[in-house]
């Protein structure tokens, strides 16, 4: 009894602490790489070529790189650029680089899913590009957007544990810290990774449900 | 005071990240290879097994796929030993690692496999009177492990960027070999920008190799 009271005050506060980091890390950088990630994914669908290049690069370039490099590269590349940035907003732009990359293949997957006699239709009756967007294509590209997008928060959520490597006290390093005080690995460990097992099997699930939600949609 | 980019001091020490490159490759390789077997053992558990079999399967997946892959790197190496569990060193610790993390994600690649080969070609072997075990091997094995074989490659290209994690346990793979050189150099950006360009050739040749084997493998299909 004592044993488990001491492992709960000793334990819990600090990861309590790491989580809301997590929480806060993951919540930004997924709210502004969906901003970013849709924007890139609609200039690599129907970008002309000058926007297509530079977006393309970007994209490969940042999908072929490991997340950890990317975090360390730009973490000492921003000074090049006149950014001394402190490692919170450093790695936070990392990760939302690295998330524009992949949010904007999942947008421009969904937007070139749509059949083209949809836009042919838009066009038929008039309508300008950005109309034809916000009234006819991305109102269909949500529903195959949703899934995989949601699939990609649950990979941010993974990742953000990154940033405990730049000495960010996120729920990863809290654990970490917790252990050197209390030298019980194993329980600190199953007790962090229940923790993102919850945050992410939920989201899985929300995931799954969607997709089945709109399993009739055939084109 | 202005910093002067010089990468000379990154090629002075470039058999660090020469042999770190070839240890990451090596790490993907192996890791694939043990995963590759986890993952079709246990697919074929979950199309053909007992329910509560099915259910171990999934968890096992589940649990897996929703935890950081840097806290599985941690819980293996230093939590597993505390429990008197097996002591293994840096490297041995992470190829477990990576592999039952490659499983569980080869899992679902297998399973999809299995469950796109027609069913005409599987009773066409039963009719030819194959045991359950022959029609596995023979038959649902060879056609599976095409439709899967573009996946592979992609799960290998991935894996490949997640040995970059074995660092933190110093594993002395290219992104440890990188940090190393920064820790003595102190030239930070232009080791990141070699290695970031290493891991980024090196990945889309790989992918590349892997395109023209796939073709070599399955002639007449498209990619």
């Amino acid at each position: 009894m004592s044993g488990a009271y001491t492992f709960v005050v000793t334990t819990f506060p600090f990861l309590w602490q790491g989580l809301m980091i997590t929480l806060a890390v993951s919540g930004a950088v997924v709210v502004i790489s969906l901003v970013t990630g849709s924007l890139a994914g609609i200039g690599l669908a129907y970008g002309p070529w000058w926007i297509r290049l530079p977006l393309r690069i970007f994209s490969d370039v940042l999908r072929g790189t490991p997340l950890l490099v990317v975090i360390f590269t730009i973490y000492y590349l921003l000074p090049f650029a006149g950014l001394n940035l402190q490692p919170m907003p450093s790695v936070v732009l990392a990760l939302v680089a690295f998330k524009t990359a992949h949010v904007g293949e999942i947008t421009r997957g969904a937007l070139q899913s749509i059949a083209p006699g949809q836009t042919d239709a838009a066009k038929a009756i008039g309508l300008t590009f950005a109309q034809r967007m916000t009234t006819v294509i991305l109102p269909l590209a949500t529903r195959r957007f949703l899934p995989p997008w949601i699939n990609s928060v649950t990979d941010t959520v993974k990742g953000s544990a990154l940033v405990s490597l730049v000495g960010i006290v996120d729920l990863m390093l809290a654990a970490q810290q917790v252990i050197g005080r209390t030298y019980e690995p194993m329980p600190v460990y199953l007790l962090t990774a229940g923790i993102y097992f919850v945050i992410n099997y939920s989201l899985s699930l929300a995931s799954r449900r969607l997709e089945a939600r709109y399993a009739y949609i055939r084109e | 005071m202005t910093y002067h980019v010089n990468f000379n001091f990154v090629w002075k020490y470039a058999d660090k990240l020469y042999w770190g490159l070839l240890l990451s490759i090596e790490l993907a390789l192996i890791s694939i290879a043990i995963g590759c077997v986890i993952g079709f053992g246990l697919a074929v558990v979950h199309n053909d097994g007992h329910p509560w079999l099915r259910r171990a399967v999934s968890a096992y997946v589940e649990f897996i796929r929703n935890v950081p892959l840097l806290l599985l790197i941690y819980l293996v190496f230093y939590g597993l030993p505390s429990i008197g569990g097996l002591t293994l060193d840096a490297t041995g610790s992470f190829v477990l690692t990576l592999s039952v993390y490659s499983g569980a994600y080869l899992v679902e690649v297998f399973r999809a496999g299995l469950a796109a080969v027609p069913k005409g070609v599987v009773d066409a072997g039963k009719a030819i009177g194959l045991t359950a075990w022959q029609r596995l091997i023979h038959v649902r094995f060879p056609t599976m492990i095409r439709i899967v074989l573009p996946s592979l490659s992609n799960a290998f290209i991935s894996l490949f960027k997640d040995t970059s994690l074995a660092s933190v346990i110093a594993v002395p793979e290219l992104t440890f070999g990188a940090n190393w050189i920064k820790t003595n150099t102190f030239r930070a950006v232009e080791v990141w920008i070699v290695v970031a360009g290493v891991y980024l050739v090196v990945g889309y040749a790989l992918l590349a190799a892997l395109r023209l084997l796939e073709r070599v493998l399955m002639p007449g299909r498209r990619t």
